[in-house]
């Protein structure tokens, strides 16, 4: 089990701000209950509609999330929203004395949900000059499928903390935390913003699949990458699938078991089943979901 | 706080060393350190203890002294008979097991595939049950072993090993299972089976830590995984661990006296448990087979709320030990893998308390748990922004 500091305990033992504010006016969401942790936060402003009147929270995960919650109410309350704004998920972490580091995620979702609720704050008021950040085009792509966490999070949080590797990373975005098929993008993010050069791309060139495949070979190919990789992935979550028809190099899949009613399977065909099959067959297969 | 505020209900992890067992490996600590492989009669002492122990442990397990390899932990005699059968079982290139093993089992195989070895992972349903059907579909002749445990170490589902041995067997296959959470608590008699290999861990039922055992039926085809000196003749090189040894045995003849406990007393306080937890919490879900489940396991999941939070304030309110699949818990970021093969809902996914009993447990404790747990339960949920009215 992990070892907690006092303060971490009793903010977990004792979470102060509990509950929802009826007619709050900025209301931030971050996470989802298939992640593990998620987290609502509910800010009220005073008269000035600058300063920080109440704020409250829900939180589901563990201790350390409600603990970064709580803590993260007491800081925000009095604070102007120019203040507040300037705060990072470090200074959570220096509030509680300090997290494991594998638990700094629980501090970037509070920050995260802070700046969710500004985002509605502004989009109710856009005339309250809310400071919010505006992402930049193209950082809203997801990166890691599994904890759908974007680019524009990953990016926030090395700048933010400094963070020189993926493992880093993943204890505080969660990215690359679940099957690690990201693990690749997260390092190029991270060499793009810590100015290292890009690998030679002769790495690569070897996991290449083959390029001339006659008709035959393709579809033998697509065979067995779907029997021996594709279905044991899949049956490991208690999922499955079934190869349905093959068209050209529209793949046609129907998902079964737990994949047919999870509400990620599209991006399971997509982003797992394809990637597989454009690695080991073809980069030209397009996966078709069929119902 | 003092060893006895400590509520331990988490057994399937570790257990407490019996009384009985410390006094019996003590003297091999201390006075009698001999190597038992020394011709003189210090050494002599030594390996006298391990044969009685052998034959105590041959006894628990319905085998024969012979048939008895003592290893360092479960996880190696997983290691060895796995290792084992694919060497002895040449040209066959595949091994069947199954999505719920314990990682001693299941990263070992994960480990094969990279080595270019085909594994089959058998599926589980909604309450961890395997179909043998799929079991006949995917055993076939290229197959050196069948993989299965006993018990399962989360939820305490029993696997129907002796059907799977004889499968694995009409197909020319080997049979192991990791018996490492069933030994002990409930009968096992090996004469009477298929079963090729099983594991044993000496920590699981009240020896220390550091000691496993791994049966070979006779004449199965095997080859040692650690190589080195003659010791356990020729199956396992390394010096004894003697004490533990001496210990195992012991724990091994205390398991024998109360193996009928388990169906009676330890049952009886599991089922008091689940009863009082389901009747009073807020949204209980029990996890497994209700039909075929340890008598001492309960794994139960609290909707909408996680594991670890859960765990805590037990621990706070009443120092109640227990573990959970959460993720948090497990270092990892993804919740047991376990519940994830079961399929199970995304709102009882990360809120899973396992608790497992011992004969050293009491009602008393059990109550002290029924009293405490709801409480805890529905204040995460006035924490949780899910599953509100």
């Amino acid at each position: 089990m992990w070892d907690y500091t006092e303060k971490v305990m009793d903010y977990f033992l004792h979470p102060r701000n509990i509950g929802e504010i009826a007619d709050a006016e900025g209301i931030g969401e971050v996470g989802n209950i298939v992640c593990g942790d998620a987290m609502k936060l509910y800010v009220k402003l005073a008269d000035d509609k600058k300063t920080i009147a109440d704020v409250k929270f829900q939180t589901f995960g563990c201790a350390s999330a409600i603990a970064s919650s709580s803590a993260l109410t007491e800081m925000l309350k009095g604070k102007t929203l120019a203040d507040a704004a300037k705060l990072t998920n470090q200074d959570i972490a220096d509030f509680l004395g300090e997290l494991p580091e594998e638990k700094m995620h629980c501090s970037v979702m509070g920050m995260e949900a802070f700046q969710a609720a500004l985002i509605d704050m502004h989009k109710k008021h856009p005339d309250w000059n809310v400071p919010v950040v505006i992402e930049e085009e193209g950082e809203n792509r997801i990166v890691c499928q599994c904890f759908s966490v974007t680019e524009a999070r990953i990016r926030e949080a090395i700048k933010t903390n400094h963070l020189t590797t993926v493992e880093q990373v993943t204890h505080y975005t969660k990215a690359g935390g679940g099957c690690g098929g990201c693990k690749p993008d997260i390092q190029e993010i991270l060499d793009d913003i810590n100015g290292n050069k890009k690998k030679s791309s002769d790495d690569s060139a070897a996991a290449r699949p083959p390029s001339q495949l006659t008709n035959l070979q393709k579809i033998a190919l697509i065979q067995s990458t779907f029997d021996d990789i594709i279905r044991p992935g899949l049956k490991a979550d208690g999922g499955d699938a079934q190869l349905i028809d093959i068209d050209g190099n529209n793949v046609m899949v129907k998902l079964a078991g737990r994949c047919a009613s999870c509400p990620s399977a599209i991006q399971t065909l997509k982003h797992w089943v394809e990637a597989k099959l454009r690695e080991k067959v073809s980069g030209a297969l397009n996966v078709v979901e069929v119902k | 706080m003092n060893e006895q505020d400590i509520i331990y209900v988490d057994n399937n992890a570790t257990t407490a060393i019996a009384p009985e067992v410390f006094a019996a490996m003590e003297p091999f600590l201390t006075t009698w350190y001999g190597n038992p492989s020394s011709p003189h009669p210090f050494g002599s002492r030594c390996a006298k203890v391990m044969v009685q122990s052998r034959k105590a442990v041959a006894e628990l397990i319905g085998a024969e002294p012979e048939e008895i390899i003592f290893t360092s932990c479960g996880t190696e005699s997983d290691n060895a008979a796995i290792m084992s059968a694919l060497e002895t079982q040449k040209g066959r290139r595949k091994i069947v097991t199954c999505a719920v093993e314990h990682p001693a089992v299941l990263s070992t195989c994960h480990f094969l595939q990279k080595q270019g070895i085909h594994v089959d992972f058998l599926s589980v349903d909604h309450q961890g049950r395997i179909n043998l059907d799929e079991a006949r579909a995917v055993i076939d002749d290229d197959t050196a072993l069948v993989t299965v445990m006993w018990a399962n170490n989360e939820i305490g589902n029993l696997y129907p090993v002796e059907e799977l041995a004889a499968i694995a067997h009409e197909h020319g296959a080997l049979f192991h299972t990791d018996a490492v959470q069933a030994v002990g608590k409930i009968p096992i008699n090996l004469r009477q089976s298929q079963i090729d290999f099983l594991s044993l861990s000496g920590h699981k039922l009240h020896a220390p830590k550091g000691v496993g055992v791994l049966y070979r039926r006779r004449f199965t085809p095997f080859l040692p995984y650690l190589i080195g000196g003659h010791q356990e003749h020729g199956q396992r090189a390394g010096t004894e661990n003697v004490a533990s040894i001496a210990a195992l045995g012991k724990a091994a003849e205390l398991a024998m006296e109360h193996l009928r406990d388990e169906q009676s007393t330890v049952k009886a306080l599991r089922d008091r448990l689940e009863q009082g937890l389901l009747a009073s919490c807020m949204d209980p879900v029990v996890n497994g087979d209700p039909e075929h489940r340890l008598p001492n396991t309960s794994s139960i999941c609290f909707k909408y709320i996680e594991g670890e939070a859960i765990l805590l304030r037990m621990y706070q309110a009443a120092h109640i030990c227990a573990s959970s699949g959460s993720a948090c818990t497990s270092g990892s970021l993804e919740p047991s893998h376990v519940l994830r093969a079961m399929g199970l809902d995304y709102q009882s996914l990360h809120g899973s308390i396992r608790f497992s009993f011992s004969r050293y447990n009491t009602q008393d404790e059990v109550d002290t748990i029924i009293r405490v747990v709801p409480p805890i339960i529905s204040a995460l949920r006035d924490l949780s922004p899910f599953g509100r009215k």
